[in-house]
């Protein structure tokens, strides 16, 4: 019998084709999960019990009236909380949002719920997606199922953790330099962040409108495919989203084949900096592709160097203005300001904005009006501006030498919750890697690649492609799952730790009253 | 300062004998289109509060905007009149700023990529000169919502206890038109901005992108004034005054302000640069916020729309699509229905150039339509607080109406006194001007023995005026005409009577 838990996406789908299982079976065992690991683990913010269950009865009476339903058609998935869910809590991990319940649906949203795949719950995240640790989640971080003294990478770290710690098969994500790639490295998982305007941010509550991507996460590179698929395509509410057909993704995760193809090994992106343990994974997968047989080169973008700084001016500039509408006016915190009679709109706007806001949110949004303000715009703003440019003209070259690009996702494995919450700048140097992507608005993807030697915890290989190119991205990461799991002799996450065995000896908030009972 | 107290102003005269003013003019027009700018709300005016309202509009966290073409077709269209250069790339910035009304606490504008600029309207003056004011740039943005503050006395924000806000504005699109300095206007200055205002209310309404109703604020003015010393050539410190809406207002404004200046000015003193309110009631202006380069707007490009770039076929499609410009328009009309000066330009303060012309069109004479519409219904219009072309319109009175009247009058049924008598009746609603005549009894007297025997009666009674039409003193037989009638009890055909006079007495 499968463990509905553990089974792939595609697998699920397969069962429930042939009638071996039912939405509501798979719903129910990923639910009683939840209830057993979620109070270590704390991948979710919101569980729609209800909800998910109502969706995979409906699905479950479709299939059996001979529908024709969507391939993922009950599949359960979680929803990142960075994405507008009617009827759902919808809070972006900030505490100006509490008890913020959206009248409208994200498109990404829209597309899942029409094709009938129940909705578990809103997984956490680092508030308004800034950070990589979900350590600056308003309501408490999300552990790392391979080692829950460890962080689960952000923002997107609700999202990765879930399906590490098998409480959903899929889940959604949002990657502005490396949301979803960095948490799906450092769990073990994959994750996507499509082209620039291939799938539609519509309904995602904006931190960077510029470099913010949603995108798919899942435990293999098929299941990643599928849901970029369904995830993907022009929204005609989006004016940044690409009016063109989504590339063959699925087709390309498929046949897994990387043959003729050139793979380039960015110069910048390796070797100093980075840990031993992920430089070896690193190192070993890219003989794997070569066995599989693609060619290497090696490729330098220079201007690489200045990506993060380019980042920091652009991301707090445009953060600073998409989160002004957070006022107290209309939703969301109100608090009234303190030995205040009578407080004005502004009065009232601060003392929210001082109890909402977190600490890195606030100092975003200071960086960025500064950045943007008169006298100063032209020295950051601007150049920002065009450094971005030759970033994505590095790319433009690069990719005339090379099909695809590849480097390790994050420096290091996991780091422990608290390790870097005091050193913001040592923080913003786990997206090294991944935010040039961001900047030059092109495709990545992160897949495992296996388990560094010196703390045993995952590594992440990135690969990057041109614009519209994403089905590069499926080639060159199934190709590699494939040799890697022969070589494993199964997924990685087979090796991680039995949380139903740990979870009792972690002291943990639980945030489902019969946790306890049921893990024990 | 409240609006009570009032600054001391210098002569106008003294103004000019010192001073060269400086005007700018900043006009938002509200398009006119079915559907916001960035989303698909309703733009119907007056409706319930937010019932006009999407999560787009409301600024709703993870909403995101998408162009409403025809705005920046109607953008196209309005910089093409003013003879603006069209962008070639074009983009939306966002203008941050708080205010309660505004709900992304960013209004979405443009700012150094407009999608016109460089252009000029010539606009005529009372004094029968041309005056061209030439044109900075002209750009699209958003309207913000409106707040009603409740609990104070004046409906102003101070003292009041709370405020209701309706977003069904917000989002509404704007196109903000802004002029170059202009300089060289002297003592015309009022007059030409009160003649510009008039001048783009009548184009945008031929272009039929907006309303313009400046009552409605789907046209509102921003007046920046300055002052400098006579033939200095350098622009002073200018005050902005904000919300003046309407024409007699502009005009007014940029007087008090110059006089406002002048004598601060003439006492050493200096212009604060800020915003001034406008009071329509008192006529006087009082300061608003302090305006200074500490206003930082932190504008930068909208990363959550796309550049615009207009082909350029596309934009000689839309030029093509243009009406004839206003002036001209005047000009070719007041050829055409051989109107003086003075009789054009009352039918233009009137508004009823558009009247007249349909109702040439639908057969009437021009003489005809200027003085029927311009008359008993104007008259009940004023009173009523409308203009003619609404007045009529609410009364279900038009052009045909009047050809008919005219008609009457050709045909011999009526003369000119019946005439206006039918002409009440129709604006009293007793049905078309035939109806009239029939229901009244009008009808001219035609028989010829009556008519005979009236003015042999009335020249018998007249012998020093008979004597003088004998010899030659023709213009004399108005005043016998005047009693033949009256001796007929008005039915009678004046014409008739003037031709029967002359005759007997050797004219004719
Ligand atoms: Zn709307």
């Amino acid at each position: 019998m499968t463990d509905l838990t553990r089974a792939s996406a595609a697998e699920l789908a397969d069962l429930m084709a042939r009638g071996e299982t039912t939405s509501r079976e798979i719903t129910t065992a990923l639910l009683e999960r939840t209830e057993a690991v979620d109070g270590a683990v704390h991948s979710y913010l919101h569980v729609d019990r209800d909800g998910a269950l109502a969706t995979a009865d409906a699905v479950d009476r479709r299939r059996a009236a001979g529908e024709t339903l969507h391939a993922l058609a009950g599949v359960p998935i979680a929803v990142k909380d960075v994405m507008t869910t009617t009827g759902l809590p919808t809070t972006c991990g900030s505490r100006i949002l509490q008890g913020w319940v959206p009248p409208y649906d994200a498109t990404v949203v829209a597309r899942i719920k029409a094709a009938g795949l129940p909705i578990l719950g809103k997984t956490n995240m680092d508030e308004f997606a800034m950070g990589s640790s979900t350590e600056h989640s308003a309501y408490g971080p999300s552990h790392n199922p391979w080692d829950l003294d460890r962080i689960p990478g952000g923002s997107g770290g609700g999202s990765s953790s879930v399906l590490a710690s098998f409480q959903a098969p899929l889940a959604t994500g949002t990657d502005t330099g490396g949301s979803i790639r960095q948490p799906a490295a450092v769990t073990g998982t994959v994750g996507t962040k499509p082209t620039y305007g291939g799938v539609s941010r519509y309904g995602l509550i904006a931190l960077a409108s510029s470099l913010d991507q949603a995108g798919p996460c899942a435990r293999t590179v098929l299941d990643t495919a599928m849901l970029h698929e369904l995830m993907a395509g022009h929204d005609p509410l989006d004016s940044t989203s690409i009016d063109a057909p989504v590339p063959p993704i699925v087709e390309a995760a498929r046949r897994a084949d990387v043959r003729g193809m050139r793979i380039g090994i960015v110069r910048e992106l390796t070797g100093e900096g980075f840990q031993a343990g992920v430089q070896q994974r690193f190192d070993e997968a890219v003989q794997h592709l070569v066995d599989a047989g693609a060619e290497v080169v090696e490729v330098s973008c220079p201007s690489f160097t200045y990506a993060l700084a380019t980042y920091y001016l652009i991301l707090p500039s445009e953060a600073s203005s998409n989160l002004a509408k957070f006022d107290a006016m209309r939703y969301g915190l109100r608090v009234a300001p303190r030995d205040v009679d009578d407080p004005s709109a502004e009065q009232v706007m601060a003392a929210t904005r001082d109890a909402g806001f977190g600490d890195e949110v606030k100092r975003r949004i200071i960086l960025g009006t500064y950045a943007l303000s008169s006298g100063y715009y032209d020295a950051y703003y601007g150049s920002a501006q065009k450094v971005r440019r030759l970033i994505a003209d590095d790319f433009a070259s690069a990719f005339e030498r090379a099909d695809v690009l590849v480097s390790p996702t994050a420096p290091t494995t996991a780091f422990r919750l608290g390790a870097k919450i005091d050193d913001p700048l040592a923080m913003y140097l786990n997206d090294i890697a991944t935010i040039p992507a961001n900047l030059a608005g092109i495709p990545g993807m992160s897949v495992p690649s296996g388990l560094a030697d010196e703390d045993g915890l995952p590594a992440g290989f990135q690969i990057l492609a041109p614009a519209m190119a994403d089905d590069r991205l499926y080639a060159v990461g199934a190709a590699l799952e494939q040799r890697l799991h022969a070589v494993w002799g199964g997924p990685l996450l087979d090796r991680i730790p039995d949380l139903l065995a740990s979870a009792p000896t972690t002291p943990m908030a639980t945030p489902h009253a019969d946790a306890t009972t049921k893990g024990a | 300062m409240s609006a009570g107290d009032t600054e001391a102003l210098m002569g106008y005269d003294d103004v000019l004998a010192a001073y060269d003013p400086a005007l700018g003019l900043e006009v938002h027009v509200e398009l006119g289109t079915n559907t916001k700018m960035f989303c698909g709300c309703a733009t119907t005016f007056g409706a319930e509060p937010n019932t006009q309202v999407c999560p787009v509009c409301l600024g709703l966290p993870g909403a995101l905007p998408v162009v409403n073409a025809i705005g920046v077709e109607s953008a196209i269209r309005i910089g093409l009149a003013l003879n603006c250069e069209i962008a070639t790339w074009s983009r939306f910035a966002r203008k941050n700023y708080f205010y309660p009304d505004m709900p992304k606490n960013f209004q979405t504008s443009q700012y150094d990529e407009p999608i016109a600029f460089g252009g000029h309207l010539d606009v005529d003056l009372e004094d029968g000169t041309v005056f061209r004011v030439e044109i900075e740039r002209a750009h699209m943005e958003e309207d913000t919502g409106k707040s009603l503050h409740v609990g104070g006395a004046t409906g102003r924000i101070h003292g009041a206890t709370h405020s209701l806000v309706d977003y069904n504005r917000a989002g509404i699109p704007l196109i903000e038109i802004v002029t170059k300095p202009i300089v060289g206007a002297g003592e015309r200055a009022p007059d030409v901005a009160r003649a510009y205002v008039a001048t783009l209310r009548d184009l945008l309404k031929a272009l039929g992108v907006s309303d313009v109703k400046m009552e409605q604020g789907s046209m509102r003015c921003d007046v920046n004034l300055s002052l400098s010393p006579k033939g200095s050539g350098v622009l002073g410190t200018r005050t902005e005054t904000k919300n003046v809406n309407s024409l007699r207002s502009v005009e007014r404004a940029v007087r008090y302000e110059m006089c406002r200046h002048g004598a601060i000015l003439a006492s050493g003193g200096s212009i604060l640069q800020e915003t001034r309110h406008w009071h329509e009631d008192t006529g006087i202006t009082t300061s608003g916020r302090e305006k200074s380069d500490a206003e930082d707007y932190r504008y930068f490009p909208e990363p959550d729309l796309v550049p615009i770039a207009p082909a350029r076929d596309w934009v000689e499609e839309l030029r093509a699509t243009l009406p004839e410009p206003p002036a001209q328009r005047r000009k070719r009309l007041q050829a055409a229905y051989s109107y003086s000066d003075l009789e054009m330009r009352d039918v233009l303060n009137a508004g009823l150039l558009d009247l007249i012309e349909e109702t040439v069109t639908a057969g009437g004479s021009p003489a005809a339509a200027r003085k029927w519409w311009s008359g008993e219904v104007a008259r009940r219009a004023n009173a009523d607080g409308q203009d003619v072309p609404s007045y009529a319109a609410g009364l279900g009175v038009g052009p045909a109406q009047v050809v008919e009247l005219e008609t009457l009058v050709t045909s011999g049924r009526l003369n000119d006194a019946m005439a206006r008598q039918a002409w009440e009746g129709v604006l009293d609603g007793e049905g078309s001007p035939t109806a009239v005549a029939d229901a009244r009894g009008l009808q001219l007297n035609q028989d010829s023995g009556a008519l005979e025997t009236a003015v042999d009666a009335v020249i018998a009674a007249n012998p020093e005026v008979a004597e003088k039409i004998r010899d030659g003193k023709v213009q004399a037989v108005g005043a016998l005409i005047g009693q033949v009638m009256k001796e007929m009890r008005g039915q009678g055909d004046a014409a008739a009577a003037r031709a029967l006079i002359l005759s007997r007495l050797g004219q004719a």
